[in-house]
């Protein structure tokens, strides 16, 4: 236990001493925090379109005028032909075509519907998919007030009307930041918890200075437990700066309890430090612990639920999820901080990680070898 | 004469088909300053960590202190002190940081602790500077402090492994001076090197020649039966036949 | 006829603020005469490594001049790099390459062929020749270094620049490869080099002693052990270390270092007799027989002695 505290002290001196790893540390989080989710976003303003409107009715103009005055697009040029549309999008400048075809007013009025086109430049995918979507419901909402000018009541069609109005639970506004600062927090957590401890302990094997301690009494578990505890630490200092951020400067305030979310990050950060500690007894040098921690790290993000919904991957993909510890945390801090979920909710889940922390806690244990 | 501290029967460590260490056998006896002599890649350093309980054996019997090097390295590692090539202080901790870590690793605490390490920096006359990092210190301070601290513990067997590299000839004889008082103190110094006059500041040297010993006994006698004026002459005809054969 | 020219060269370290600054070459001047073998001896930190930097204009000084070949170091760094051969410090070469392979590398950076010079390395290379398929990596340490000299002679230099070609090298290796340069002097080439060892002083026909950036002498090796202006006397006995304790104690000793199986050991006096140092050490109770012989100094001791002043 003395020797534990003695070799605490040095760790921590070490850190303290370390001004830009601690400016990384502590800089890092914030600024990640402030810009990404405020840069990265899904919402889409500025869609620029190109109509092509061969109509020149009032009911064109009706729908044009819906399109811009929803906020999201913008009329960048009216077209002469198609063809003419088709070279805005080459040149970039316009997102979006919509052509609307000779006799569309009269074909609406007397065959009761119409069609128009809508072509969206798709070389992002990701844009192209919600201009469309945001097209699609703007042109919904067209059609209700059409219908209720066009077919009155009773005459001719007398099906009774069904209104769909929709809400987004749990994230009403689709406030993005809400949806994004959980996700970005877990991975600060498992930077630091997987590349710093990594590193620190690889470049005492460089340095040499691991042989001199694998050369004392010092027990390998007692070694390890002293390098987790550090940066354990940090990571907790990290997540409290984190949730801080989200409460003043995003209004992110959990619904559930901070305590449930705690209990899950302490067990969390274990897990991911040994999986730190484990690449470092596989590797010799920096560069060597870098590329591997990079490589799980890039994998564990991608898959993890935090960009893209891990209910929309392929099944093989779903399977490889439950093996990324990323994905639970990822999962629980939106249950919790989203949805409410007490701690029983998330036992599972809870549950889980600790499994992980055993896991990769006693691997790397059993891993690093003092004598060779 | 007095107890053996380190026995070797036969000791052997093989890296796939090389070996590097083959078969040697021979004793250190206590509070002796025993010199390990070799060339680069003759096999000293891979012998020096099997005894330091940092390498397992291959084959053959080694005991350090009374303890197996292969069943009891951690007792091995209560009983020794090392110091490495590389010096492996913390260069971003003080020297008081430095002796403060090392001598509470060994179990020493309070004012054991507190004499010991003020008894350290007087002898270095390092006192005014103990708040210094050690990345600023001169590479003889660094070495001097480096073995003052790996005898901190009095440990029965201190090695070093080539601790004179690259310092000039006067801190290299302040550092002897620091080796020759720990000798008197009872500690039994282990020490490899390639600087031949070195060897004769030894008790007893060892030649090892391709993974094998094949010269044990004080320099005295070595230039003596090898008709050599010198430590250099008797380690030029030893290795002069392994040169022939390692290329 | 003076090959390299070296005045007043300045060198700092980097530092945070300009006070800050320590001097790794503190105003160093020196000759070299065509042909000759100069020494460079020094240990670790002395400057060594920064002086060989500038002078293959590798590194730029922060005052002085400096001329090889009577090429300026700044403004013919062009010139001088076509006629000087480098063998740095550290092992160089390509680890992945072999021996064959290396060669060729550096015979095309120069223009040159291997072929076109192989005269001149041709007793160094054919010790190599046997291994000319082997990776460099793979050659022991004596042989990587014969490599790196050949490296650095395929071009056929006109001044030769070593950086502690020798650290690192076991013994016997290490007297080939001065032999090696002495038979290189025969065919003209200057040759400047730095060794940490004070033996191989012995070998240069003159030599430059720096220490922490400064230059304490430059003579030939013999007048420089002339030049120690004191007796010097070498002590043996059968327990050396109390003998060492006792000397230093000595009110009349002025230095007393060990030196392998004697200690050398200047005196205040110099007329001191064997009788007094014998008597004094009756007298503190050192009895058995102590051998005792007055020595002509070697560059170490000399060394060591510009060290203390």
């Amino acid at each position: 236990m003395h020797i534990l505290l003695v070799l605490l002290k040095k760790e921590f001196t070490q850190i303290l001493r370390n001004r830009f790893l601690l400016l990384i540390m502590f800089q890092m989080p914030v600024i990640q925090l402030l810009i990404l989710p405020l840069a990265a976003t899904y919402e889409m303003k500025n869609i620029s379109m190109s109509v092509v409107d061969k109509d020149h009715s009032s009911y064109s103009a009706k729908l044009i005028d819906k399109f811009t005055a929803s906020g999201y697009f913008k009329l960048n040029s009216y077209a002469d032909s198609y063809e003419k549309a088709l070279e805005s999008i080459e040149d970039n400048t316009s997102d979006l075509i919509i052509e609307i075809p000779e006799n569309f007013e009269r074909t609406l009025i007397r065959e009761k519907k119409a069609d128009i086109l809508i072509n969206a430049n798709a070389i992002d995918g990701t844009k192209a998919g919600l201009s469309s979507s945001y097209a699609a419901s703007i042109i919904a909402d067209f059609n209700k007030d059409i219908r209720e000018t066009l077919l009155q009541p009773g005459k001719l069609n007398p099906a009774p009307r069904i209104s769909i109005t929709y809400s987004n639970w749990f994230n009403p506004t689709l406030h993005y930041p809400t949806y994004m600062v959980p996700g970005i927090l877990v991975t600060l957590l498992s930077l630091v918890g997987g590349f710093m401890a990594a590193l620190n302990i690889v470049s005492e094997k460089e340095k040499g200075t691991i042989e001199q301690i694998n050369v004392t009494p010092v027990k390998k578990t007692t070694f390890i437990v002293s390098k987790i505890i550090p940066f354990w630490i940090i990571g907790m200092i990290i997540f409290t700066l984190g949730l801080l951020i989200s409460r003043f400067v995003y209004h992110i305030y959990p619904v559930g309890t901070y305590g449930t979310l705690y209990i899950f990050a302490m067990a969390y950060m274990i897990a991911f430090l040994g999986l730190g500690l484990l690449i470092s007894t596989y590797s010799d040098n920096q560069q060597q612990a870098m590329f591997i921690a990079f490589f799980f790290l890039i994998i564990f993000i991608l898959l993890s639920g935090e960009f893209t919904p891990i209910t929309s991957m392929p099944d093989w993909a779903q399977k490889m999820t439950k093996l990324n510890p990323l994905s639970y945390f990822v999962e629980v801090m939106r249950l919790v901080m989203l949805k409410g979920s007490s701690f029983r909710d998330v036992l599972t889940q809870f549950l889980t990680i600790c499994g992980f922390g055993v896991v990769l806690n006693t691997w790397a244990v059993l891993n690093y070898k003092k004598t060779s | 004469m007095n107890n053996k501290v380190i026995q070797t029967e036969n000791l052997t460590k093989t890296f796939g088909d090389f070996t590097a260490v083959n078969t040697i056998s021979f004793d250190v006896y206590e509070g002796e300053i025993f010199g390990f002599l070799g060339a680069n890649g003759a096999g000293k350093t891979t012998a020096m960590r099997m005894l330091s309980g940092l390498s397992t054996p291959s084959s053959g019997k080694a005991s350090v202190a009374g303890f197996d090097v292969y069943r009891q390295t951690e007792s091995i590692k209560k009983n020794i002190g090392y110091m490495s090539q590389k010096f492996s202080l913390y260069e971003d901790l003080t020297i008081r940081e430095n002796i403060e870590l090392f001598g509470g690793i060994y179990g020493l605490r309070g004012r054991l602790l507190q004499e010991k390490k003020m008894a350290l920096l007087k002898n270095l006359e390092l006192e005014d500077d103990q708040m210094k990092l050690v990345s600023s210190i001169p590479l003889g301070w660094k070495q001097k402090l480096a073995f003052s601290i790996a005898i901190l513990h009095e440990p029965r067997v201190v090695f070093l492994d080539e601790p004179t590299g690259g310092v000039d000839p006067i801190t290299r004889r302040k550092f002897w001076d620091l080796i020759y008082a720990a000798a008197a103190k009872g500690i039994t110094v282990f020490v490899t090197t390639h600087y031949m006059d070195e060897a004769e500041y030894c008790n007893r040297v060892s030649i090892m020649v391709d993974g094998k010993i094949e010269a044990l006994d004080s320099p005295d006698r070595l230039k003596i039966t090898h008709a050599a004026g010198s430590m250099d002459e008797v380690f030029q005809q030893l290795a002069r036949r392994a040169v022939r054969k390692a290329d | 006829m003076e090959t390299i020219i070296v005045e007043n060269i300045y060198k700092y370290y980097p530092a945070a603020t300009k006070k800050e600054r320590n001097k790794a070459l503190n105003g160093i001047s020196f000759t070299v005469k065509n042909g000759e073998i100069f020494g460079l001896i020094g240990p670790d930190g002395a400057g060594k490594t920064s002086l060989f930097h500038i002078l293959t204009t590798l590194l730029l000084a922060d005052g002085g001049r400096a001329t090889v070949d009577g090429f300026d170091v700044v403004k013919d760094y062009k010139q001088i790099r076509k006629r000087v051969g480098y063998m740095p410090g550290r092992f160089s070469l390509y680890q992945d390459l072999t021996v064959e392979e290396n060669l060729q590398f550096f015979a095309t950076a120069f223009e040159t062929t291997v072929e076109k010079n192989l005269d001149l390395i041709h007793e160094i290379y054919i010790q190599l020749e046997p291994f000319k398929k082997r990776r460099a990596g793979k050659l022991s340490g004596g042989m990587k270094q014969k490599l790196a000299l050949c490296c650095a002679l395929i071009h056929k230099p006109s001044v030769l620049f070593l950086d502690e070609p020798t650290t690192g090298v076991d013994p016997v290796s290490r007297k080939e490869f001065w032999q090696m340069l002495k038979s290189l002097q025969l065919q003209g080439i200057t040759t400047i080099v730095s060794t940490p060892y004070m033996d191989e002083a012995n070998l240069c026909d003159r030599i430059g002693l720096l220490q922490n950036g400064s230059l304490l002498g430059i003579d030939t090796p013999e007048n420089l052990t002339r030049n120690f202006g004191k007796p010097l006397f070498a002590l043996k006995a059968e327990q050396m270390y109390p003998l060492l304790l006792h000397m230093r104690a000595y009110d009349q000793t002025a230095t007393c270092y060990g030196f392998g199986d004697y200690h050398h050991i200047t005196f205040i006096d110099p007329h001191i007799q064997q009788a007094d140092i014998r008597s004094y050490l009756q007298g503190v109770g050192f009895t058995e027989p102590v051998e005792i012989r007055q020595i002509a100094p070697g560059i170490e001791d000399c060394f060591m002695d510009l060290l203390n002043h």
